[in-house]
C-alpha cells in the first residue's frame, strides 16, 4: 500500500554486502556529534536523506532470493548467510544517524512464500541536528501469501535533544506470517531522553490488526512520564507474532513474571490470528529479557 | 450545511450535526434541546454503566502508582492525552458518519489489551441500550444489529451523540472528559480521597481536555476524507499491562 506503489527510490546499487568497505562509514559518535564526512553528508549542516530497500523471492528450489538489496548512505544492508530457506539481511550503520532533519526510509518486501529475517548490526541511536529539526524515520514491510518476515532490528534510543519521528508500517497478505520487534530507549545511560514519537500499524488482508502509536521526551503531551503511561521505566517494546494458524485459544492473556521495580511485561491475544508482547523496563538489557522470555512461551505454545 | 451525507435515506429525523468541526469545543453551538442532551450524555447519572468502571485507576492504586491528588492528576493527564484522545476521535469520526463498523474494526487495533477491549465493548453494548431508549434511531438499531455483542463505547457514543443532535466537537468533548472523570471518580473511593480534591484534579484539567477534544475533532474531520487510519493511535502501556493484571484478581472494587 502506501510507500511501496511509488518510494521516492533513486538510490544506486550502492551497497551489496561490503558495508565495513565503505570508506565514508563514521564510527558512532558521542554526545551530539555529526560526522565531519559520510557518504551523503555534504558538510555540516547537511541532511541525509536515504533509502533502502529489499525483496525476497521464493527462488522456487525451497529457498530465498533477494533480487533486490540496495542500501545508502546510513542505511547499508548487508546479506548474511542464508538460514534454512530463509535469507537474512543486516542493516548496518554506516554512520551515525538519524540526525535532526534527515529522512530515512527502509522498504521491504516479502513475495509468496518467501522467508526473510532482518537484522540491524546496532542500536539506532537519534541524535540532535543542527537546527533542531526533527528527523523522520520510515519503515514499511509487505509481506505475500505465504512469506514470512521476521524484523527484529536493535532498538531505537533516543539521545538528549534528539526529535525523531519514526512510522513502521506492515501490509500483510492473507495467510502471511510477521515476527516484529520494536523497542526504544529513553536516552543514553544516565542522560534524559530525546523527543520520539513512534507508530507501528499492521494491517492484515486489507484490515487493521494493530495500531500503536507511543510519545515521550521534551514537548511530547503530558503525562507520558506518568503513572498511566510509562512512569519511571526507560525502555519500552512490543514483540509482535502474526500467524494464521493463531486462534484465540493458542496463548491466553497473561502478565510474565516480572518485578515490576525492574519491568513488567504481559502476552496478550489481538483481535486476530496475533499475539502482541508489550513490556517496560528500566534499562534496555530488562526490556530484551522480557521480551526474549515472551517470545519464548509463544514459540513453546505454538510449537514453532 | 451537514458534515455528512453519509447516513442512509432511513437516516433519522433527529436535527443532524449542523456544527462545523472547526467550531470551538464546549457545546455553546449546541442548541436548545442538544445542549441538555450534552449534560444528560456527560452526566455520571446517565444508567450507561459507567460507574462501575475505574478507567485502570484501580490498578494504578493497588501498585502504588497513584497515592494522592497529585498523582492522581498525572494519571488522569497521561490517559487523556494517549486512550482519551483515541476515544474522543474514534467517537467524533461516528457523528461525522464514519462507517462504524471500520471505527470499531479500527478501535480494535488501537486497544491491544483484550480486558480492554471486553470492557470497551461491555461499556458500549451498556451505553447503546440505554440510547435506544432514550434517543431512538435507526443507525443505533443497525449497529445493535451487527454486533450483538457490544461495538467499542466510543463508536456508540458518537452514534449516539449524532442521534441526539450533537455534533462531532461534542462527541470528541464528551469522550475527553469520561477519559478523566472515570478515573477520579473512581480515586474517591480507592483513595478515600476528599471528593473536592477529586472535583479539583478535574477542574484544572479542563483546559487539556478542551484541548484533546478540538484535537480529536479535527483528526475525525481528516478521517472524514482519509478513513480511519487518519485517526490517532496513541497508546498508554501501563494501562494495558495494569489492565491485564486487573482482570485477574479474584476480587476488585471496579469491574476495569
Amino acid at each position: 500500500m502506501n510507500g511501496l506503489a511509488g518510494p521516492a527510490w533513486s538510490a544506486p546499487v550502492a551497497d551489496r554486502g561490503g558495508a565495513a568497505d565503505d570508506p565514508g562509514s563514521t564510527p558512532r559518535l558521542p554526545v551530539g556529534g555529526r560526522p565531519s564526512g559520510g557518504a551523503t553528508r555534504s558538510g555540516p549542516g547537511a541532511t541525509t536523506s536515504a533509502a533502502a530497500r529489499m525483496h525476497a523471492v521464493a527462488d522456487g528450489r525451497g529457498g530465498t532470493a533477494l533480487p533486490v538489496l540496495a542500501g545508502e548512505g546510513p542505511l547499508a544492508l548487508r546479506s548474511g548467510r542464508p538460514d534454512g530457506g530463509g535469507a537474512r539481511v543486516m542493516v548496518v550503520g554506516a554512520m551515525s544517524a538519524p540526525l535532526g532533519g534527515d529522512r530515512l526510509r527502509i522498504t521491504a518486501e516479502v513475495g509468496d512464500d518467501a522467508r526473510l529475517t532482518v537484522g540491524s548490526a546496532a542500536a539506532t541511536v537519534s541524535l540532535p541536528g543542527r537546527d533542531g529539526e526533527p528527523a523522520a524515520y520510515d519503515v514499511r514491510l509487505t509481506v505475500r501469501a505465504g512469506g514470512t518476515l521476521h524484523w527484529l532490528p536493535e532498538p531505537v534510543i533516543a539521545a538528549h535533544r534528539s526529535d525523531l519521528r519514526m512510522t513502521t508500517r506492515a501490509d500483510l497478505a492473507h495467510g502471511a506470517r510477521l515476527l516484529l520487534r520494536d523497542e526504544q530507549i529513553l536516552g543514553r545511560h544516565a542522560e534524559p531522553p530525546g523527543r520520539l514519537t513512534t507508530r507501528l500499524t499492521v494491517h492484515l488482508d486489507g484490515r487493521p490488526l494493530l495500531d500503536q502509536a507511543l510519545s515521550f521526551g521534551p514537548g511530547a503531551p503530558a503525562g507520558w512520564n506518568g503513572p498511566a503511561v510509562l512512569h519511571h521505566y526507560r525502555a519500552a517494546g512490543q514483540l509482535l507474532l502474526v500467524d494464521p494458524s493463531l486462534t484465540p485459544d493458542t496463548l491466553a492473556s497473561r502478565p510474565l513474571p516480572a518485578d515490576p521495580a525492574h519491568g513488567r511485561a504481559a502476552i496478550t491475544p489481538l483481535a486476530g490470528p496475533a499475539v502482541l508482547i508489550t513490556a517496560l523496563a528500566v534499562d534496555g538489557r530488562r526490556l530484551r529479557r522480557l521480551l526474549d522470555a515472551g517470545r519464548a512461551e509463544i514459540e513453546e505454545a505454538t510449537g514453532s | 450545511m451537514t458534515t455528512t451525507s453519509e447516513l442512509p435515506t432511513t437516516a433519522p429525523a433527529m436535527t443532524p450535526a449542523t456544527t462545523p468541526v472547526t467550531a470551538a469545543p464546549g457545546a455553546s453551538d449546541a442548541q436548545g434541546a442538544a445542549r441538555t442532551a450534552l449534560l444528560l450524555l456527560a452526566d455520571g447519572r446517565f444508567p450507561a454503566g459507567g460507574h462501575a468502571h475505574s478507567g485502570g485507576a484501580e490498578a494504578a492504586v493497588a501498585d502504588g502508582r497513584v497515592r494522592d491528588a497529585a498523582t492522581l492528576a498525572d494519571f488522569c493527564r497521561g490517559r487523556l492525552h494517549t486512550t482519551g484522545l483515541v476515544a474522543a476521535a474514534l467517537a467524533a469520526a461516528a457523528t461525522f458518519g464514519l462507517d462504524p463498523l471500520a471505527l470499531d474494526d479500527a478501535a480494535d487495533a488501537r486497544t491491544p489489551s483484550p480486558a480492554l477491549r471486553a470492557t470497551s465493548r461491555k461499556l458500549g453494548r451498556q451505553l447503546l441500550r440505554a440510547a435506544r431508549a432514550v434517543w431512538p434511531d435507526p443507525a443505533l438499531d443497525r449497529l445493535a444489529a451487527t454486533r450483538p455483542r457490544g461495538a467499542h463505547q466510543p463508536v456508540v457514543l458518537g452514534l449516539t451523540a449524532r442521534a441526539a443532535g450533537l455534533s462531532p466537537a461534542d462527541a470528541a468533548q464528551l469522550a475527553a472528559y469520561e477519559s478523566v472523570s472515570g478515573p477520579a471518580t473512581a480515586a474517591v473511593r480507592l483513595l478515600s480521597l476528599d471528593p473536592f480534591h477529586a472535583a479539583a484534579v478535574l477542574a484544572r484539567l479542563a483546559p487539556d481536555v478542551d484541548a484533546v477534544a478540538a484535537e480529536a475533532a479535527r483528526t475525525a474531520s481528516l478521517a472524514v476524507a482519509e478513513g480511519p487510519g487518519a485517526l490517532p493511535a496513541c497508546s498508554a502501556p501501563l494501562l494495558d499491562l495494569g489492565a491485564e493484571e486487573h482482570a485477574g484478581w479474584p476480587v476488585r472494587l471496579f469491574a476495569s
